[in-house]
């Protein structure tokens, strides 16, 4: 199943393990702005949404039969009315299942770039202290004016499937940050990282890490696609590499989203993006393809059949995603909504929606294979 | 007193578009409502007790953003939405 998030509401597409035929479902929540939905992997069965509208602020949903019925978290994410910034929530950006030995516990990261936990399956929401009241808070995050176009926000909540206590985070714009101490303290992680702003300066923090993805399998690799290229760093290294620098330099290595391989670290895609001149975020001379590495990105292969000639959409860092059939399947979805499969590791793609609102997320989810 | 629920937040009130609700002023008549009907209240009003941004109350025919207006029994309370454009 593909859980999509629009602009205008929740979509589905189901489909058996043939992957073959799929079944458009919805709209659900019409009109809603869908930031992110995701099943919880740990029961199957719980489904979350970020949710909100531009004039009834955020909110959270959930629903335990698959989307067919829904509520509202009793207690949203907010901040506390003695917030001591006064800070006010604008947006739940990206939700993110906690580690299999806490069942109940799911992260938001959140517009202004705050995170909250939940410790009961999303029905009710807390700011998490650790993060939101850190003494580095306001010099790391966007405040108390976003920077970044459409607005700062905290995404890539990666917590380390084999130590529930390391956590790793990225801000648009701020950085990526990690803690070992279950989110109590946390320390940028940035060197090696080209800054927007000061391509010639190292900074230690203030990158805008575009999507962050820490590997399943190998916990110690991270991924990041950056607003300034596409980085890798392994357990043990002090430094990012840039690996994008062995993208084709007519095509660049600039974007959005990174998917990885759920059972080979060095397998990565990323959909790169035009970012010259004012950045059209569109496929570099509308040629719509994604990009491939199978050696932890010392090469990278185009990957464009069955995609269009010509195509001027983005794809966002949420709306990029692989399931785990033994092919893997990679899908991604667009702006201009629709949504691209491929069933051998991107080898051939094919348009399996089209016509939906504006994208922002896609996520693949198997209700049947639960971790527990 | 009377309150006219707009129809993005109809799915608050089981679709009603009028309730009722008892309170002296529209704080009160918002945790009132709230008690009611879960969730309303943060809706209209964040958690820093500001009436959110594309949020109207009028009291009769007069438009407020004071939530500490004093209210009637025979009063009624109105919320809308701006009209505030949109994608």
């Amino acid at each position: 199943m593909l859980l999509i998030g629009t602009r205008k509401g929740v979509f589905t597409l189901r489909s058996d393990a043939q992957r073959s035929d799929w079944v458009l479902g919805g709209p659900i929540f019409l009109g809603h702005i869908a930031q992110h939905v995701v099943l919880d992997p740990r029961n199957g069965s719980r489904l979350l949404l970020a949710a909100g509208t531009g004039h009834l602020g955020p909110t959270v949903f959930w629903s335990d039969d698959l989307g067919v019925s829904w509520q509202e978290s009793a207690r949203p994410p907010r901040f506390a009315a003695d917030d001591r910034l006064n800070r006010t929530l604008e947006r739940v950006f990206w939700l993110t299942p906690g580690h299999p030995s806490q069942p109940g516990v799911w992260w938001a990261g959140c517009t202004p770039q705050a995170l909250f936990r939940s410790d009961d399956g999303g029905e009710t929401w807390e700011p998490f202290l650790g993060w939101n009241d850190h003494p580095m808070w306001e010099t790391w995050a966007e405040w108390p004016d976003p920077q970044t176009p459409d607005g700062s926000m905290l995404h890539s909540i990666n917590i380390d499937p084999t130590d529930a206590a390391h956590m790793v985070i990225g801000l648009s714009g701020g950085g990526v940050f990690e803690s070992h101490d279950a989110g109590l303290d946390w320390k940028p992680r940035n060197a090696g990282v080209e800054h927007p702003m000061r391509p010639l300066q190292e900074l230690e923090f203030g990158h805008d890490p575009h999507c962050v993805r820490m590997h399943p399998l190998r916990p110690g690799r991270v991924y990041q696609q950056n607003h300034c290229g596409i980085y890798r760093i392994d357990d043990g290294d002090a430094r990012w590499t840039r690996i994008g620098d062995a993208m084709p330099r007519e095509i660049g290595d600039i974007g959005f989203p990174i998917e990885l391989h759920p059972k080979d670290a060095d397998v990565a895609w990323v959909f790169p993006m035009d970012g010259t001149d004012v950045w059209p975020r569109t496929s570099p001379g509308g040629i719509p393809a994604v990009y491939v590495t199978r050696d932890a990105g010392a090469t990278w292969q185009e990957q464009r059949e069955g995609l269009p000639a010509r195509g001027w959409f983005t794809v966002k860092r949420q709306a990029m995603t692989t399931d785990s059939f033994d092919a893997v399947g990679v899908y991604f979805a667009t702006t201009s909504g629709e949504v691209w499969a491929s069933t051998n590791e991107g080898e051939h793609w094919r348009r399996i929606a089209a016509h939906l609102p504006e994208i922002y997320s896609l996520e693949f989810s198997d209700p049947a294979s639960a971790l527990c | 007193m009377i309150v006219h629920i707009p129809s993005p937040l109809r799915s608050y009130t089981n679709g009603a578009s009028k309730v009722a609700s008892e309170g002296g002023t529209i704080a009160a008549i918002l945790l009132d409502l709230d008690g009611q009907f879960r969730g309303l209240r943060f809706r209209i009003v964040d958690e820093q007790n500001q009436l959110r941004r594309h949020m109207r109350l009028f009291v009769n025919d007069e438009m407020t953003r004071d939530l500490n207006t004093a209210l009637c029994p025979d009063d009624e309370l109105t919320i809308m939405q701006a009209l505030s454009g949109g994608i």
